[in-house]
């Protein structure tokens, strides 16, 4: 079994020899991730360009199967590592709503308030990472100092910065402590300065506008017949907020705006995003103050979470509690049927598919992965344009290969 | 929330062979493959189900009470509404085709790729019906419940360089 390299889909033209392919990939610095792109070039014009995924495949869904509805939410950490607490939020909404679990109050503000830095922390990234490719490097710098604090907030809370695992089945590893939310506080308060710096950066910069204005353009009505959602949707006029729209955890209870803008191109891909992050503060704040007291995991009497130590030792239902859950195949009641869970991850619609069979393990955990379908776009967007339009619209779509190869 | 009885009337009195179900509030419609593109394009144009959120595939080999092999998993929602639809296609070796949805929707382009990379279903009229994520050279499956967990066979036929040969 020979291993050639993957040719273009459509046969080359004679009458179009003097076209050039130029391999973008699958290592390049402006890819931020392993991507690989065929572009084929008529001087510096983009004609066409072929997406070649695959290089990060990591068999995600089959690990699905194989570890149970706690253990998987360190893989989905690696999906979008850029925010993978929003992926662990996702992963246990989806086996909540499976397994029909009411959390706590205070559990699911704290899921909002993690949820909401973890947008925070990706659009950041995005916005920064777009930037820098276009050239304004102190922005760049700017974004990545406040998602190092959010890397701090995370540290305090469950003990790791990048791959959090923070979520349980019906609840939280760790409740909030004093010190997570004097840091969150303390982050409240400075990042909206840095916001109004980073805008006053690049906002009305000459450079930076003419770059991104008028290029990778997408209309509203292509935005829906191509599966856009998210920050990229919301460019373009469709006014789709899955926190508003379908209301999980307890966004209900929070006052805040869907950020949107009408000219679907890469600046409006990036304001939206800088939009967005401010409306994410304000959902923060208010969870911040209102956070609800009581338990953060649900009872030991419902058999989903892992009591703690002193209930383990000291009552009947604590042992009997952990006993159930530790042993394989037990614990868990699960229904066999299958269902679809999306909250709005950072990057869109981030979905998962769940069949259960009656065991601790998913029969089927299927992932909708935002920036695959985001990917499929690409060629779309970038037709027509030039060379080194690449790396805006790349930048202006956050692909993440993680999740886009799983 | 499920959908409205309008809807659920509309496809009904259209398209005959369906199975209506619910769970948590979803509502899941069982379509034969042969109505399939009848269904979603229904959908699409009269009940104002126009976005395309996913498409996947679940392998019900030894799955409890199964009664088919495959099961293709259409996911659509209204923008307007706010409703959302599950279509399931079974499908049963040896004719694992359906049509494809590329001409109502561009989103099920690689979506379509992805299932016909991991399950081997074919997409009928598909624009680029090549692998997505893995190698055009691999020869099986891999969501498939029969391909195992350590994948054993296609490793070792990839060609092996020795650095004496080299």
């Amino acid at each position: 079994m020979p291993l050639t390299p993957i040719s273009d889909a459509r046969p080359r033209q004679a009458s179009r020899d003097y076209l050039w392919t130029l391999n973008f990939g699958p290592q390049h610095p402006a890819t931020h991730t392993t991507l690989r792109l065929l572009l084929q070039l008529d001087g510096e014009r983009v004609v066409d360009a072929v997406p070649d995924i695959g290089y990060l495949h990591s068999g995600f869904e089959k690990i699905g199967e194989h570890l149970d509805y706690n253990q998987y939410v360190t893989v989905t950490d690696r999906m979008n590592y850029i925010s993978p607490m929003a992926n662990n939020v996702a992963w246990h909404e989806a086996v909540e709503r499976l397994l029909g679990i009411e959390l706590t109050r205070r559990c699911q503000y704290i899921r909002v308030i993690v949820a909401e830095l973890a947008r925070i922390s990706d659009h950041l990234l995005c916005v920064g990472a777009m930037g820098l490719d276009t050239g304004a490097f102190t922005f760049f710098l700017y974004a990545f100092y406040q998602r190092e604090r959010i890397y701090d907030i995370f540290e305090t809370l469950c003990g790791a910065r990048f791959t959090n695992s923070y979520t349980r089945v019906g609840g939280l590893m760790h409740d909030i402590t004093p010190a997570a939310i004097d840091r969150i506080r303390a982050f409240l308060e400075d990042f909206p300065h840095t916001l109004e710096d980073m805008e006053r950066l690049l906002n009305r910069n000459r450079i930076f506008v003419d770059r991104t204005k008028g290029v990778g353009l997408l209309s509203r009505e292509e935005a829906i017949q191509r599966g856009a959602s998210g920050p990229i949707a919301r460019a373009s006029g469709v006014t789709r907020d899955l926190r508003k729209d379908e209301p999980y955890l307890s966004y209900a209870d929070f006052d805040f705006q869907v950020c949107c803008a009408q000219a679907g191109d890469c600046f409006a891909r990036y304001y939206v995003r800088m939009a967005e992050m401010r409306e994410s503060l304000r959902i923060v704040r208010q969870a911040v103050d209102n956070l609800p007291a009581g338990p953060v995991n649900v009872g030991v009497d419902e058999r989903t979470t892992l009591p703690s130590k002193q209930q383990v030792y000291q009552t009947i239902e604590g042992t009997i509690t952990h006993f159930e859950l530790v042993m394989s195949n037990r614990g868990f009641v699960v229904p066999c049927d299958e269902l679809y869970t999306a909250i709005e991850a950072p990057n869109g619609e981030l979905g998962f598919y769940l069949v259960g069979d009656g065991g601790d393990v998913a029969y089927r955990a299927r992932c909708r992965p935002p920036s695959f379908v985001h990917f499929a776009l690409f060629p779309h967007l970038i037709r027509g344009h030039t060379l080194s339009d690449v790396v805006a619209v790349l930048g202006s779509l956050n692909i993440i290969a993680a999740e886009l190869d799983r | 929330m499920p959908i409205r009885e309008a809807v659920s009337e509309v496809l009904r009195a259209r398209i005959e062979g369906l199975e209506f179900s619910e769970f948590r509030g979803r509502t899941r419609v069982v379509v034969p493959a042969g109505r399939l593109l009848d269904a979603l394009r229904l959908l699409r144009d009269e009940c104002g189900f126009d976005f395309l959120a996913d498409i996947t595939c679940v392998d019900y080999l030894n799955y409890r009470g199964a009664r088919d092999r495959f099961g293709l998993v259409y996911q659509l929602a209204s923008l307007a509404s706010n409703e959302r639809l599950v279509l399931r296609v079974p499908l049963n070796e040896p004719d694992l085709v359906v049509p494809s949805a590329t001409g109502l929707w561009e989103a099920a382009n690689w979506l379509e790729r992805e299932v016909w990379d991991m399950f081997g279903i074919r997409f009928e009229g598909h624009p680029d019906p090549r692998r997505i994520l893995l190698p055009e050279e691999f020869t099986a499956h891999p969501l498939r419940k029969d391909y195992p967990l350590q994948g054993r066979g296609e490793r070792h036929n990839f060609p092996v360089l020795r650095r004496r040969d080299a």
